[in-house]
Parts: C-alpha cells; sequence; structure tokens
C-alpha cells in the first residue's frame, strides 16, 4: 500500500524518466517524440507510432519490478512503527521485555511440531535407507541398512520416471488452469453488482468447502457413462472418461480446478478490493483496457499475493491424493494415472514395500522444498519482513 | 477547493425553494436531463457490465451445479437415479437413500468420529497457534527470523508423504485404531499455517492497548485472554476454517491409520463403503455426500466474511 502513498503525482513530476506510474501516458508518449525530430533522417512517422505503445508498457512494468529496490525501505520504515522493539529500547512495550516468556508461549507448538512432523521427517528419510518390509515390520527378520538402495532402486525403475513426469505435467496443469481461472473470476466479481456477485461467491465458497471425497464422487457420478448427464448432453452414449489415462486425468483436473479455484478468487478479489479506487478509475480514464488494467497495475500490485496463492497452488496441487484415488480407484487402470502420493501409498500400504514408499516421500519432499525455497527468495526480494 | 463547493451549494440550497413555488417544469428539466445523461453514459457501459453479470451468473450456475446434482441426486428415488435419461428435476423426492445411509452402516456414529476429529484439531490448533503467534510477532528474541522461516517451511512438508513414519509412530504410541492417530497429526500440520496466518491478526492489535492494559495493572496473562484474545477471534475463526476442512476431509489418514476398527472410522471411509467401483450404490454415495458436505457449508457461511479479510489480511500483511 505504501507503495501507491509515495507515488509521485503526475502533475508534479513532469520528467519521462519519473513515469513510474502506469497511468501517465504524457510522459513516456513524450519522450520518444523529440527523438525522431531530432534525428532529420528518421523517418518520423513509424517511429512514434511502435515506441509509443511500447514506452508507457515499459514504464508500466517498472512498478513491478521496482517495489523490490525501491518499495521496500519505505514500506518498511512505514511498517516499522507498529512494531515492538525497533524504535530503540525506549518504545518497547511491556510485553516485549520477554525473557523467557515468548519461549513460554511457543513451546506448546514446539512440542508437537517437533514430535509429529520434525520426527517423521527423519523417521521418513530413516526408513528409506533401510530394508523395511512386512517381514521387518513383524519382527520377523532384523532390519538392514541398505544405504542408498532403495534410491537405487527406485531410479531404476521405469515407471516412478513416468510417475513422476506424470505428476509434474498434471500439478502443473492444475496450477495454471486455477490461477487462470481465479484471477479471471476475482476481476470479473469487481465488475458486477451485488446480485450477481453473492450468487458467484456463495457458488465458489459450496465448491470450496465440498470435501475432497465427496466432491470426487460427485464428478464421477456427472461424468458417468451409464447414469450421469454431461454424456448425455454431450450426446457421447457411453464413453467412459475414466477408461482412457488422458480423459481420467482431464476429469481429475477439471474436479481439482473446481474445487481449488474459490481459494484464489476469495483471495485476489479480497486483493484487488484492497486497491485504492482512484487508480483503477484514473487507468480507465486514461483509456486502458481490461487486460491492459490488470497487466499493467492491478498484477504488480498484487504480486505479493498472487506469489503466496500460486505457491500454494504448487503445494496443493503437487500433493493431491484424495481425487485420484477415488476418482481412478486407486491409479487408474494398471497404475496409468498414478501420481507420487499415491504411488508411495501402494507401494508402502498394499505391497508392504514401506522402504521404498519412504524413498518415494522423501523425492517428494525435496521437491516440495525447492519450491519453498523459491516462495522464500521471492518473499525475500519483495522486501517483505518476517 | 473548499470556496467552489461552497459556491455550487448557495444554489443548491435556493433551488428546492423556487423548485416548489415558482417553476415545477423547469426545476424538473434540471433532474431529467442529469437522468438522460446519467442514462446514456450508463448505457455505453451497459452491454459490457450486462454481459459480466450474465456471466457471473452462468458461471455461479456452473459452479454450484455439481453440488445441485448431489443434493438432487440424494433426494431421487432409485429408479431415477439409475435411469439412462436422467433429468435435472425430481417429482417424487424421497428420503430413502438417506434412510439407507443411517440403517446400513453406523453412519451416525462415523459423523461423531468426524467431529469429534474436526473439532478437537480446531479447538487445540488455535489455541496453541494463538500462543505462537503471539510469541513471534509480539516479542523479539533470538532465532526469531528463523523460527519463522522454520514454520513456512514446515508448512510445506507434505502431509501425506509421512504417512508411512507416521503410522509406526501411531503404532508405537497405541494410537493405531483410535481417533488420536487422526487427531494428532492434524494439529501438528494445521499448525504452522494457522501461526503463519494469525501473526497478521495479531500484528493488527494496536500496541497502545498493551501498554494501557499494563499501566492499569494488568499482568501479562491476563492481558493475552482478556484483551489480546477477544480482538484476534475474529482471525482465529478465519483460521480454523483450514483446520477444520483438513481434519473433516482427511481421507488418506483415516485409510492408513484405523485400519480393523471400523467403530473408530470417519465419514470420509464410511462414505466408500457405498462406493463400490463397479456397481456404486449412487443414491447412497450422494445421500452420504450430502451430510458430510452440509456441516462444512454451514461453517464456512458463517465465517464467510471473516474468511475474505482474514485471506486479505493475512496474504497483503
Amino acid at each position: 500500500m505504501s507503495r501507491m502513498t509515495n507515488r509521485p503525482l503526475p502533475d508534479s513530476v513532469p520528467s519521462p524518466g519519473g513515469g513510474r506510474t502506469p497511468k501517465e501516458p504524457a510522459g513516456p508518449a513524450a519522450a520518444p517524440a523529440p527523438v525522431p525530430a531530432g534525428l532529420p533522417g528518421a523517418a518520423p512517422g513509424p517511429v512514434p507510432g511502435p515506441a509509443s505503445p511500447a514506452s508507457p508498457a515499459a514504464t508500466a512494468v517498472r512498478p513491478a519490478a521496482g517495489p523490490g529496490p525501491v518499495g521496500s525501505p519505505s514500506s518498511g520504515a512505514a511498517r516499522r512503527g507498529t512494531r515492538p522493539g525497533r524504535g530503540g529500547p525506549g518504545r518497547r512495550s511491556p510485553l516485549a521485555r520477554g525473557g523467557w516468556t515468548p519461549w513460554l508461549y511457543l513451546a506448546p507448538a514446539l512440542v508437537v511440531i517437533g514430535g509429529l512432523l520434525v520426527y517423521p521427517v527423519y523417521q521418513l528419510g530413516l526408513i528409506s535407507f533401510l530394508e523395511y518390509t512386512q517381514a521387518q515390520v513383524s519382527g520377523g527378520q532384523p532390519t538392514t541398512f541398505q544405504g542408498l538402495g532403495n534410491y537405487a532402486a527406485l531410479f531404476r525403475d521405469e515407471q516412478f520416471w513416468q510417475v513422476l513426469l506424470a505428476t509434474v505435467v498434471f500439478a502443473a496443469a492444475c496450477v495454471v488452469s486455477t490461477l487462470a481461472v481465479g484471477c479471471a473470476l476475482a476481476v470479473l466479481l469487481t465488475r458486477v453488482r451485488a446480485v450477481p456477485r453473492l450468487a458467484l461467491m456463495l457458488a465458489a465458497l459450496g465448491a470450496w468447502a465440498t470435501p475432497a471425497v465427496t466432491g470426487s464422487t460427485v464428478w464421477l457420478l456427472l461424468f458417468d457413462p451409464d447414469f450421469g448427464p454431461v454424456n448425455r448432453v454431450l450426446g457421447l452414449g457411453d464413453h467412459s472418461w475414466t477408461y482412457d489415462r488422458y480423459s481420467a486425468f482431464a476429469l481429475v483436473l477439471l474436479e481439482v480446478v473446481w474445487c481449488s479455484f474459490p481459494f484464489v478468487m476469495v483471495t485476489v478479489y479480497a486483493g484487488i478490493r484492497a486497491v485504492p479506487s482512484e487508480v483503477l478509475e484514473a487507468a480507465s480514464l486514461d483509456g486502458a483496457s481490461q487486460w491492459r488494467i490488470w497487466r499493467s497495475v492491478l498484477a504488480p500490485m498484487l504480486r505479493p499475493i498472487l506469489v503466496v496463492v500460486t505457491i500454494q497452488s504448487v503445494i496443493w496441487d503437487f500433493k493431491v491424493f484424495t481425487q485420484i484415488y477415488v476418482m481412478t480407484n486407486g491409479g487408474g487402470i494398471a497404475g496409468q494415472n498414478l501420481v507420487l502420493n499415491v504411488y508411495a501409498y501402494q507401494k508402502a500400504f498394499a505391497s508392504s514395500q514401506y522402504s521404498l514408499g519412504s524413498a518415494i516421500g522423501v523425492v517428494m519432499l525435496l521437491i516440495l522444498l525447492a519450491v519453498t525455497l523459491v516462495y522464500l527468495r521471492l518473499l525475500r526480494r519483495q522486501g517483505e519482513e518476517l | 477547493m473548499s470556496s467552489v463547493t461552497s459556491g455550487h451549494s448557495v444554489p443548491a440550497a435556493t433551488s428546492p425553494e423556487t423548485r416548489n413555488s415558482v417553476r415545477p417544469p423547469g426545476s424538473a428539466k434540471n433532474p431529467v436531463r442529469r437522468s438522460v445523461r446519467n442514462l446514456v453514459r450508463r448505457s455505453v457501459r451497459r452491454p459490457w457490465r450486462l454481459a459480466a453479470e450474465v456471466s457471473a451468473l452462468l458461471i455461479a450456475a456452473v459452479v454450484a451445479f455439481p453440488l445441485y446434482w448431489m443434493v438432487l441426486s440424494a433426494f431421487k428415488p432409485a429408479g431415477e437415479i439409475e435411469s439412462t435419461r436422467p433429468r435435472p428435476w425430481t417429482l417424487s423426492p424421497t428420503l430413502d437413500s438417506f434412510r439407507r445411509v443411517f440403517e446400513q452402516q453406523e453412519f451416525g456414529r462415523y459423523f461423531l468420529n468426524s467431529l469429534v476429529v474436526a473439532v478437537s484439531v480446531v479447538v487445540a490448533s488455535a489455541l496453541v497457534a494463538f500462543l505462537a503467534a503471539t510469541a513471534v510477532t509480539r516479542f523479539r528474541f533470538r532465532f526469531r527470523t528463523t523460527l519463522l522461516i522454520m514454520f513456512l517451511i514446515a508448512q510445506m512438508v507434505p502431509i501425506e508423504a509421512l504417512t508411512i513414519p507416521l503410522f509406526f509412530q501411531m503404532r508405537d504410541l497405541g494410537q493405531l485404531n483410535t481417533l488420536g492417530a487422526l487427531i494428532l497429526p492434524h494439529i501438528a500440520f494445521s499448525l504452522p499455517f494457522a501461526i503463519w496466518m494469525l501473526r497478521g491478526f495479531v500484528k493488527a492489535v494496536p500496541e497502545a492497548l498493551e501498554e494501557a492494559a499494563y499501566i492499569d495493572g494488568a499482568s501479562r496473562t491476563r492481558f493475552l485472554w482478556q484483551i489480546l484474545f477477544p480482538l484476534v477471534l475474529p482471525g482465529l475463526v478465519a483460521t480454523s476454517v483450514f483446520s477444520f476442512i483438513s481434519a473433516w476431509n482427511d481421507f488418506l489418514f483415516a485409510k492408513s491409520f484405523i485400519i480393523s476398527d471400523t467403530s473408530q472410522s470417519t465419514l470420509p471411509m464410511a462414505l466408500l463403503v457405498f462406493y463400490k467401483p463397479d456397481d456404486p450404490d449412487w443414491g447412497g454415495v450422494m445421500a452420504g455426500s450430502t451430510v458430510m458436505t452440509i456441516p462444512v457449508l454451514i461453517f464456512f457461511v458463517l465465517v464467510q466474511r471473516r474468511l475474505v479479510s482474514g485471506l486479505g489480511g493475512a496474504v497483503k500483511d
């Protein structure tokens, strides 16, 4: 927000280079004009033509890149006033002089997270290095250390690579579709009056609230070859959606998008509502199209929210389990619809190869950890203070 | 600026008088002209807005359609569901499917189990997260930033990947086949996100309030529970939506940890009893799905407004 308040007013800063805002076409448009005039040989007609649409875009990009180095110190300064213990010892709030109190408050959380999250992660890694099957679980045979043997077996397995590829492609498709639908509908929500907005909001909340299991069964019924309305409407006869690999994935994708776009929509909508309306009004007065307003004004301002939403979607869609398990009946015909999560589950609990399942879990963990690190870097670049 | 407005306000103040007494038709021209201008301006924008509103309503209908079909199928008589000409209405709604669901299995018990799990997770994680969020926002201490980053990373840990070690851990704790095996991991998994989200709400409470409380002689505990807690409560409610959903919807843990004692089963598992891939009892599945979805829907509608503002606050910071 503070980004907008320290933005120079259009009239007060006439210099074209200072036009940080996209709603200042006069500045950038005026800037290229003297250049062809100064060059007698250059054709004056075509040069300002392509240059003037391009230059507002160039300045419009700047706010997107700007918040990092430019906006962050000021927003940090704005925030600092409200934070404890930052304005020197005199400004410290009584609560901030904690000593051991913060650790006392943190203790329950740390115990629970340590015991039920960190320790299992350690165990997961450990099991993935052991020989651990039904015999070891029941105590019939001693557990033996395998080193990287499980991973070697896994990486030699062709099915693993196939499943990994399917997981990545499927998750990417889910994320892109969810974000596109969610953002488009969030913008749509801002363009309509109360009644359609409420209708769409309630429908989306309903989809959001639907548990994954029930959502899966309902979508199966909708696309049922015998009794489903979709095949009747589309005139597909008794075409089975879950028989073919790709149409089964497409069906699951539809369900996943249906139940996860509301989070994106609601969050982005809340973000758009927080954008001062004068900015949008000014942009539309200057004749910016809807798409242009989104790309040059809203998207840069919503960048922090979009980053959060994207990363959350990546994480959720990468570990889809219930939908695949229920809709394709445990991974599809001959495992054609397996994703990593279901694959690990099948390995561990269906065929009792706990160590192989754990190795798959470790691979998933590492991939998501990499995504998290990217996320942290993006947050840092935005200058977000933790 | 002020002189301009006052200059306008003078004729505006006198106009009602002239309108009433002297020239009714002439004065009526003014609002008419204004409304005409509005009409012209609106009709320029209107096709777009109309298109937007129509498409919003259409999309809402499409999004709501699966839910509608679910409820509809739950009330349809068996012959109508399993017909090759499905109709989007029913003329003879019946409770047969619901009756079948509640009779055939211990569905009520499963419902209660699910409720126990979800409510325990929500309450426990809300309290623990509130304390932790207070610690990381209101205090400065060593490793604070490190801890926050750890919470963020912990939030990314795929719950599903840990099923195998958790299975053995629950076995060692003697929690297999009990609801504890579902409650404990879900508390742990919902905490990092809850703490992360609550930060914004705790931060929003002004510090002056804190100082005033101490000047008035309130102890730290008293401030925490009697002043800060009620103020953060809306945020807690918004946060609890997520822990409620993850606990209520949990399918994998219920499937993996409740293996032999079906009396400890939860709703998602019960639902699949009716769903046999070869010959599903669609009526039963849809009735069970309806029963399972309604509590979440109620919860959502209750916290809807807070959810929107809460998400905005948490994400925007």
